[in-house]
């Protein structure tokens, strides 16, 4: 104000900037509700990881029990044991549980004797009945089960004994993802290198949205055509027995990860600064050799992350193995059919009881399943922000 | 002269740079024609399966038999399922990439959080996706709103469009944040500089600036999670696809039928799957002329829209 | 417009020895800023009067950029800048807690480095800031549009195609648009930071004899790399280099006695 007399009317406005922060309380307000709304990407990492393993949760705390045959518990000994021993005794979820008086789960009780009773005497002999198979040492070791002359893995949700060997499938899955990767990382880094190194500007025009369509192929569509072309194709080239086995399928999976292998390394190799290249060029480098001894050594951690990336995506992948193969057999070979983690998943989710230790042993894989990916993607962002770091230093 | 020209065209060195290139080159080669061989394929065996009857009637219970066959409900339920998905997958993640790129400082924890967050969701697999739609939406929300609603059997607590929806939204929130994020941070810092110089907040730098010069970018986001959530199957299994249902959707909280379910069951559950083959196809090309069409305009959208940026810078 | 000029720098130059010759508008004391760890700015302390142009000089990286932005906090905008000591303007301390930092920029107008119109409409370009600050009417609108475009000495060359793309302007058109869109919010101070360092040297006169126009109606302050350019229009002259003001006195006694060894070096063109 004390210079209002030297600078006329206007200056009088320099009044005008203390309005405060508070004067805008609109921008404050957007502001909160931008920061809340950006926070539900966290919330929902987390809510997959709270839900998926919550229903997987009863299972790792040794909570439920699939054996066939229990101790019968007189329903005169209600008061006497403990509520999650009777719980899992009569196979209740906890809200059917807790909506039960004392009388409904005396009946229940003695419904449950006389169902234990009525198990015809064969079975009752069987000794594996007794045995719980959703504990640790079943789910992961091979058992000899009765009828069989050596200990297996067998993945036999189905059936009098509830059998939950979970190796078939993660082998089912690395067979699969291993056999799409070794046919979908030569040829997406080579179409990088070739995109990005060798090829004239004007391909790359082409190929890019060429590959962008083929990554917008539904996997369910990329499955049938596996199923109805592909399974035939090789079968006649191959000659093998079974018509629908792990190879067809992972070359199918392969076909679907080549897109994400390559943008991530074509990303990479671009990412290299002009100049290594140029300067290997005034050198008197072929475009060959600047890309092989320049480009790619510069771009190769980007390029290991394609890969990881690439495997994550693999084995996460559900519809074409589904549509494909689908047998759990216990094999390493690939022209022997496999089945994967996802599609356990998808193709026995809709027969388990919700709640039951089937739809529990699901789940459990899924949050494996979402673990494994997890770590793959961690591992894979990590490095190629490392890379783009470097590299964007060199630049400047 | 002649002895140095000599010297600079070793043989070996043009052998292994020709070999090389002709090597990459063939992989990118193959590429697109497994590409091109996969489209003939579906066109060339669905063509003659396509008809306004089989895209405009519902079919019969037995859908496997080319009298019966027909799509219109699985058109129509992929249609609604991803578009109450956009209602909620476009706010979200729009907002979501504002607060990245606008708000954001680079260094705080919380935005590394975040930023990890995503990424982290684009590597999800779809089928846990569909188990976290089964867990949290039907078991945990939709169990609860019915018990809280005193309704008569379940009514939220199973399968609907709604789950379906929201949790492909779910799975496309990082679709819709990446491409949203690439669109703003393609906007010239000097024209946010511009307009807070003449004195605008910063809530009117974005809502009168930033955004409408980002929107080509939005709607690219927007249409490639549509055409992404278009053709997953493994969410929707157990969060609201039906097998058959004899009627359209008629609210959020019913069942639908899919066109990638769709083929799942004729694929897997055909009593003679010669006779169901053009069906199968028919409904293959329907998908896919959906998904690409959409595609297409992605990246047609998008490269006018780095055009149109490069004017500006 | 020259005559003037001329008039002007010899006032100017007639109170040799003590900048400020008018009354003080801006005042600074003791600024430091701290971009993370590295110090851009170190203790400066300066006087600007009213209704003069000041040039900012040194070489690149010496800081004038950032000491311009510090008037209309165009610093805050930037993560993990810390700024210590008082920026008065009009008396009134632009860095203290109660300060609307949108307030501030009306009243400091800025033009930058790059000319930076919006993709929108030459009309529309000059609209934005007056809608953003409640003018609405259409007939006022028009009316202060065609004066902010005479101001800036364009409404000859564009008055045929206000509703054209600002984008199919020449670089030093668009230069003026930006000029004409600061000069219509009326603001106090402008703020120039190097406007013609990207034009040819006919677009860069036409902005020069703009400036001088303007410094009858608003107080200047203008970033330069060119001492020609700042010989040619300003009244006072500050050095700066390595993120200290090294000399301030009017422009006549910078160019032709300057008291420090430094300035006298940059201004014969011995660095810099």
């Amino acid at each position: 104000m004390s210079h209002g007399h030297t600078t006329g009317k206007r200056t009088a406005g320099w009044m005008g900037i203390h309005r405060g922060h508070q004067a805008r309380p609109v921008e404050r307000l957007a502001e909160w509700f931008i920061v809340g709304v950006s926070f539900s990407t966290i919330a929902v990492v987390f809510l997959i990881f709270i839900f998926v393993g919550k229903e997987a949760l009863p299972l790792l705390l040794g909570r439920e029990n699939s054996a066939l045959l229990t101790e019968v518990i007189p329903a005169a000994d209600l008061e006497k044991i403990p509520p999650a021993k009777l719980r899992a005794y009569l196979d209740l979820t906890p809200e059917q549980f807790a909506a039960m008086d004392k009388e409904t789960l005396k009946a229940l009780m003695e419904v449950r004797e006389e169902a234990l009773k009525e198990i015809p005497e064969e079975v009752r002999k069987d000794q594996d009945a007794r045995v719980n198979t959703t504990e640790w040492r079943y789910l992961v070791l091979p058992h000899q089960w009765s009828g069989y002359d050596k200990p297996e893995y067998i993945w036999q949700p189905v059936g009098n004994i509830h059998k939950y060997n979970l190796v078939p499938l993660i082998v089912g899955s690395l067979k699969t993802t291993l056999i799409g990767l070794a046919f979908a990382v030569p040829l997406a880094l080579g179409a990088a290198i070739y995109v990005s190194q060798l090829a004239r500007p004007r391909v790359k025009e082409w190929v890019k949205p060429g590959i962008e369509l083929l990554s917008g192929i539904p996997s369910v569509v990329m499955g049938t055509f596996a199923l109805i072309v592909m399974a035939s194709f090789f079968q006649k080239i191959f000659g093998y027995e079974v018509r629908l086995n792990a190879f067809v399928a992972g070359i199918a999976l392969g076909l679907a990860v080549i897109p994400l292998v390559f943008s991530i390394a074509e990303d990479a190799l671009t990412s290299v600064p002009r100049a290594y290249t140029q300067a290997a060029l005034a050198l008197g480098a072929s475009k060959w050799q600047a890309a092989y001894q320049v480009v790619l050594p510069s771009a190769l951690p980007g390029v290991f992350a394609a890969v990881v990336l690439g495997f994550g995506r693999a084995i996460g992948e559900t519809m074409i193995v589904l549509l494909v193969c689908s047998a759990s057999v216990m094999s390493w070979s690939i022209f022997d059919s496999a089945r994967s983690i996802t599609t356990t998943i998808a193709a026995e989710m809709a027969e388990a009881v919700s709640g039951g230790h089937h739809y529990r042993i699901l789940f459990l894989l899924g949050a494996f399943l979402f673990a494994v990916t997890f770590v793959i993607n961690l591992i894979g962002d990590v490095v190629i922000h490392r890379l783009k770091t470097q590299l964007e230093g060199k630049r400047a | 002269m002649s002895t140095h020209r000599q010297h600079f065209r070793s043989k070996g060195l043009d052998f292994s740079s020709a070999f090389f290139t002709s090597l990459t080159g063939f992989a990118t080669a193959l590429i697109l024609a497994i590409l091109v061989i996969i489209l003939l394929n579906v066109f060339l065996n669905g063509w003659s399966g396509l008809s306004w009857r089989f895209v405009s009637t519902i079919p019969q219970k037995d859908f496997f038999e080319a009298g019966s066959a027909a799509v219109l409900p699985m058109i129509v339920g992929t249609t609604i399922r991803v578009f109450v998905m956009t209602l909620f997958v476009i706010p979200v993640g729009v907002i979501t990439a504002i607060y990245l790129t606008e708000y954001a400082s680079t260094t705080s924890l919380y935005t590394r959080v975040i930023r990890a967050a995503v990424n982290n969701l684009a590597g999800v697999p779809s089928i846990v996706f569909g188990l976290f739609g089964l867990g949290f939406f039907i078991n945990f929300i939709g169990k609860n709103l019915d018990a809280a609603l005193h309704t008569a059997g379940p009514q939220f607590g199973q399968p609907a469009v709604l789950w379906a929806s929201l949790t492909l939204a779910v799975m496309t929130l990082p679709v819709v944040i990446v491409a949203t994020e690439e669109s703003l941070k393609a906007i010239p810092p000097g024209l946010r500089e511009a307009s807070l110089a003449l004195g605008a907040t910063k809530l009117e730098t974005i809502c009168k600036i930033v955004l409408p010069n980002a929107l080509p970018g939005i709607l690219t986001g927007a249409i490639l999670a549509i055409s992404r959530a278009a053709g997953e199957v493994a969410p929707i299994m157990f969060t609201g696809a039906a097998y058959y249902m004899a009627d359209l959707p008629k609210k959020v909280t019913d069942q639908f039928m899919d066109l990638g379910y769709h083929i799942y069951v004729l694929s897997t559950q055909s009593p003679d799957i010669e006779k169901t083959r053009p069906i199968l196809y028919a409904t293959v090309l329907v998908l896919l002329l959906l998904t690409f069409s959409l595609n297409l305009v992605a990246i047609v959208v998008r490269a006018r829209m780095r055009r149109a940026m490069r004017a500006l810078h | 417009m020259p005559e003037v000029t001329l008039q002007k720098i010899s006032v100017a130059g007639g109170t040799e020895s003590a900048p400020p010759s008018g009354p003080a508008l801006i005042e600074v004391k003791r600024l430091s800023l701290h971009y993370g760890a590295t110090r851009a700015l170190k203790e400066i302390s300066i006087t600007l009067p009213e209704r003069l142009v000041t040039a900012f000089i040194g070489p690149s990286g010496c800081g004038k950029s950032t000491f311009l932005r510090c008037f209309n906090r165009m610093n805050d905008l930037i993560d993990n800048v810390r700024i210590e000591g008082v920026v008065k303007i009009g008396g009134h301390d632009i860095y203290g807690d109660d300060v609307d930092v949108i307030e501030l920029r009306k009243r400091v107008g800025m033009v930058f480095q790059k000319s930076n119109p919006f993709p929108k409409s030459i009309y529309e370009n000059i609209a934005y800031g007056l809608r953003l600050h409640g003018l609405k009417a259409k007939s006022e609108l028009d009316g202060v549009i065609e004066t902010s475009l005479r101001g800036a000495a364009l409404w000859d060359e564009v008055k045929d195609r206000l509703h054209a793309s600002a984008l199919g302007l020449s670089g030093g058109q668009q230069q003026r648009l930006c000029i004409a869109r600061a000069i219509a919010i009326k603001p106090e101070i402008i703020l120039m930071d190097e406007p013609a360092s990207a034009l040819d040297p006919l677009a860069t006169a036409r902005i020069e004899d703009l400036i001088l126009d303007l410094k009858r109606d608003y107080t200047i302050v203008i970033v330069t790399h060119n001492m020609q350019q700042a010989a040619r229009i300003s009244d006072h002259t500050a050095f700066f280099y390595l993120g200290e003001l090294i000399e301030f006195d009017t422009t006549k006694k910078i160019f032709t006695n300057p008291t420090n060894k430094r300035t006298e070096d940059y201004v014969t063109g011995r660095f810099g």
